[in-house]
């Protein structure tokens, strides 16, 4: 009888260490060092913690949103073109008609020749993103264009802030380790998952609420609004006083119970106080409507500077407090008001909660539009974990009854090989911080299949070896090294199909594509290194001219 | 144990057999596809499909008219109990377009509007309590520590919350998400009629819950088509590369410079490439009866599905490949026999481990079909067809594929082209 070689002795030793890591990795946690489970709670508890579950295995909320960036970009238009209506203003220089002439280009037409450098100079200081070239076929006129390296700045720093105010928002609802995230090729989705959000209704309207508050003045001490744009209008011949715009809005009346009806109000444009001046916003039952919620805010210290004098200078006249460019309420300013005030409007204390949660987390950059939402019951979670589990064991304990009967002692090491890949499959994953889901673990009973293949492709060289004459640890060494290249092409076709999968797919897919990958890497190492190991050990055993048992 | 020793088939005789059969299973798709088409989930199609639990037998038209009345006419409601899930037998699929352009309509509506329904048909329009078959947890648990059934005083709040998560875990997993009776709870620790009392006090019961509510933008399911498509053409594309290069030994590498046996340039490309053609070509033919088979059964094509079609072109290739490795090798050894022969020897040799591991994987994902749950089931009957189909595919496609192109040029223009003879000098071809 053959002594055990040392490098027989490393194999295992080898093999041993892998067991062990995989073991650690599924049973134990990390927190200040290493902890072994004491108990069965506790595994259970330790297993539940490393074994991540998809939202299609634990119930939960995944949701696509889309921000509307174009959005952006028009407002950065907007903002281009006011301030060269101001800054010509200031700066006494003479200019014609500024106006917008296509999605990133504005025309600004018959500047004054004399102050061209002053007007070049100006456009240099404060809109060094747009390029300045003269007019083509306009006399005195320029052309301001946004080119394309500043549109993707543009695009990637709203989508950065959209994320941010997202996840604010997210993180105040409460839910328990959401994933938000930008997803898709386009480059203008932003991925939420809420885990356990079994109705996400509330949350899609607090996380798509535009949030942009602002404080500004009635423009034409008409309190209650016109019952039309075009009542407006007429109010005032036709032509709205400078700097004000006309807003729908709550009808004053709207404290009272019943529809609000839509009237519309003519408001300064330029805001004394926007949201971002909030430093807190607070839900608070109402003392004037008892029963009604209303926001309490408390503006920033340079904010309040200003607020004071302002509300000190306006007695008398009216406020609009306008959320996402709606008039939600017009009070009449009483006395001078610091650093706080309320937002009335009819609200229960749900919805007073909302408010305040959006006008603390900041408005979004712009608009969002939802795509795609699923929500997973938590019954349905739970029932597809069983029948995962049930199927996986049942595939098992089936491959495992045909290797035995069919391979005999040899399929005895086939079953050894198949249950330590899926031990590294699993631990893997757990070490990696990979989900599981439902498709994952189609994943997992596919390895068991597929993973078979490998050293039933040995076992038959194997078997065809011998009954060619070889003895049998010649006939192990051509099986393997015979069957070695097929087994790396099978796996490679696999593996091909599985990265387009993850590339292409969305959650649920993405996880099948990995424990599919995972597991089959997994399977070249325990189908040629272990299984290969096992034999050896098994040779150096036999007796002289006992059969291989195959 | 052995069932394959000393098999002696010719394959390639009995070619026309499993060429036949493909050839009807492709028509037979091919009519169901252009009579019926393809049932697309609203991954592809858009919309919203809503699975519910029901506690008793579904009134499913009148839930059908009032969702018409409601606004929503085109309403598909599919019951879907699984035969393995008994517990399930009361379940409805209920599918809802999308209404209305995507600017005015949040994707959320449809559903509301249909649990108004639902509360409406169920007789609980006027839901004056809240449900309890619908309650969140923390909702429950904010509940019970507000009411405190079992004077537990100030600090409970940690208790009743465990105590929810009980009841909901229960709630879910016993009684698949829908009580009818709060004492259906009874079995929950800490439940004591106290608790199950107050909840009775707060709590109706509707006689549904919603299991699973999936809502897809109509531009979204345009654009996960199209990305499906070329993900499959792309990976197709990528093996076909992969294989003709493994296969052809170099020839593609080198094709300009072998002395000519036909001057048509095309020709010698297919002769060094035709096994990974051949190949593609097996695999193609796998995915189309499938999708024949999916329009014939009315299964629904999702992502997963999408998925299972892309596992089975990896394990069609798998099975063609170890055959082809095998033919390549014999090639080199058996000098004497024809090219049909030597391939029918291959498959020979490999035929135990074909039919093992086809037989295997069919097992697992036969398992995987039958326990493997409701939402899983048009992916495992994908893979369970592609498993089949992609193993006779192999001896019975693509292999007959190469033989008869062999044939067509002239013979032994394969053992010419092929990466065995490399070494031999060209006058011992003859």
């Amino acid at each position: 009888m053959a002594a055990i070689s040392n490098q027989l002795k490393y194999k295992f030793g080898f093999i041993s260490a892998v067991v062990l890591a995989c073991l650690i990795g599924i049973f134990c946690i990390y927190q200040d060092g290493l902890k072994f489970p004491a108990s069965v709670t506790q595994l259970r508890a330790n297993l539940a913690d490393r074994i991540l579950l998809g939202l299609d295995l634990k119930g939960g909320s995944h949701l696509v949103v889309q921000v509307q960036l174009q959005d952006a970009i028009q407002q950065h238009l907007d903002q281009a073109v006011d301030l060269i209506k101001e800054q010509a203003r200031t700066k006494n220089i003479t200019i014609g008609d500024v106006s917008e002439a296509s999605g990133t280009e504005i025309l600004v037409k018959d500047v004054d020749p004399n102050a061209a450098s002053t007007f070049r100079d100006m456009i240099a200081n404060q809109l060094s993103d747009f390029t300045l070239a003269s007019a083509a076929g306009q006399t005195n006129g320029y052309l301001l264009t946004l080119p394309p390296t500043a549109i993707a700045a543009l695009r990637s720093s709203t989508m950065d802030e959209a994320l941010e105010t997202i996840t604010r928002r997210v993180d105040q609802l409460g839910t328990t380790e959401p994933t938000i995230a930008f997803t898709g090729r386009a480059q203008d989705e932003i991925l939420i998952e809420l885990p356990g959000e079994g109705d996400p209704s509330r949350a899609m309207a607090v996380i798509s609420a535009g949030g942009q508050l602002q404080l500004t003045l009635i423009g034409d001490d008409q309190p209650g609004g016109y019952p039309s744009e075009a009542e407006a209008l007429a109010a005032h011949n036709g032509v709205l006083p400078a700097g004000t715009e006309i807003l729908p809005g709550k009808a004053s009346s709207a404290t009272t119970q019943g529809a609000p009806t839509t009237v519309y109000y003519v408001v300064q444009r330029s805001a004394i106080v926007s949201g971002q001046d909030l430093q807190t916003a607070t839900p608070e039952p109402s003392t004037t409507y008892p029963g009604q919620y209303e926001v309490h805010f408390v503006l920033s210290n340079a904010a309040a500077s200003r607020f004071g004098p302002f509300s000190e200078a306006n007695l008398g006249k009216y406020l609009a407090v306008v959320l996402d460019k709606h008039v939600e309420l017009d009070p009449v300013i009483q006395g001078r008001m610091d650093d706080n005030g309320e937002i009335q409007g009819n609200f229960t204390e749900d919805q007073a909660k909302d408010l305040a949660l959006v006008l603390r987390s900041g408005a979004l950059p712009a608009s969002i539009k939802y795509l795609e939402q699923d929500t997973v019951g938590p019954s349905l979670g739970a029932d597809s974990i069983r029948s995962g589990v049930r199927a996986s064991i049942g595939s098992v304990i089936v491959v495992m009854i045909f290797l035995v009967i069919y391979y005999r002692l040899s399929g005895v090491n086939a079953v050894v090989a198949l249950l330590l890949n899926l031990v590294i499959l699993v631990a893997a994953m757990s070490y990696f911080g990979f989900v599981f889901t439902l498709p994952g673990i189609a994943g997992v009973i596919l390895t068991i299949g597929m993973g078979v293949d490998s050293n039933v492709l040995v076992f038959e060289r194997i078997r065809e070896e011998l009954r060619n004459g070889k003895a049998p640890g010649s006939a192990v060494d051509v099986g393997f090294e015979k069957a070695f290249l097929t087994i790396i092409d099978t796996h490679v076709t696999t593996v091909v199909s599985a990265i387009f999968l993850f590339l292409f797919g969305t959650g649920p897919v993405r996880g099948f594509a990995i424990t599919l990958v995972i597991g089959l890497v997994a399977n070249v190492f325990t189908s040629i290194y272990v299984s290969r190991a096992i034999f050896d050990l098994h040779l150096a055993h036999m007796k002289r001219d006992e059969v291989l048992s195959v | 144990m052995e069932f394959f020793r000393g098999v002696n088939v010719d394959w390639m005789g009995k070619a026309k057999y499993f060429v036949s059969f493909s050839l009807i299973l492709l028509v037979i798709g091919a009519a169901s596809v252009m009579k019926q088409g393809l049932t697309y989930g609203i991954d592809f199609k858009g919309g919203t499909e809503v699975t519910v639990r029901f506690a008793n037998t579904p009134p499913t038209s009148q839930i059908s008219s009032e969702l018409s009345a409601a606004g929503l006419p085109n309403s598909e409601i599919k019951p879907i109990s699984d035969p393995a899930d008994p517990k399930s037998k009361n379940d409805l699929m209920i599918s809802l377009e999308q209404k209305g352009s995507e600017e005015t309509t949040s994707l959320d509506t449809n559903k509301q509007t249909l649990v108004t329904v639902l509360y409406k048909v169920l007789g609980e329009s006027a839901q004056t309590k809240p449900d309890f078959n619908s309650a969140s947890p923390a909702e429950i648990a904010a509940y019970l520590t507000q009411k405190d059934p079992l004077g537990l005083g100030a600090a409970a709040a940690d208790r009743y919350t465990q105590l929810a998560t009980a009841l909901a875990s229960s709630r879910d997993s016993n009684h698949g998400g829908v009580i009818t009776d709060f004492s259906q709870l009874n079995s929950v620790s800490g439940a004591t009629p106290a608790v199950t009392g107050a909840l009775a006090g707060e709590y109706s019961l509707s006689g549904f819950a919603i299991r699973d509510a999936e809502t897809v933008g109509p531009t979204v399911g345009a654009q996960l088509r199209t990305q499906a498509i070329s993900a499959t053409l792309y990976a197709l594309g990528g093996m076909l590369v992969y294989v003709a290069i493994r296969f052809s030994g170099g020839g593609l590498l080198r094709i300009s410079t072998t002395p000519g046996t036909s001057t048509f340039f095309l020709w010698k490309w297919i002769d060094y490439g035709i096994f990974g053609l051949a190949a593609v070509i097996a695999v193609f033919h796998d995915v189309l009866i499938t999708l024949g088979l999916f329009s014939l059964t009315h299964y629904e094509i999702s992502l997963t599905v999408i998925a299972a079609l892309l596992t089975l072109v990896g394990y069609s290739m798998n099975d063609t490949i170890v055959i082809f490795d095998r033919i390549r090798e014999n090639l080199h050894l058996m000098r004497r026999e024809s090219f049909p022969e030597v391939v029918n020897k291959s498959i020979n040799q490999t035929l135990s481990r074909t039919i093992l591991t086809s037989g295997l994987t069919f097992l697992t994902v036969a398992v995987l079909y039958l326990l493997g749950g409701q939402v899983l089931r048009a992916f495992s009957f994908a893979m369970v067809v592609g498993v089949v189909v992609g193993t006779y595919s192999s001896f019975g496609i693509a292999a007959p594929i190469v033989v008869v192109w062999n044939k067509f040029r002239g013979g032994e223009a394969m053992r010419a082209g092929s990466a065995a003879d490399k070494r031999v000098p060209a006058v011992a071809r003859r």
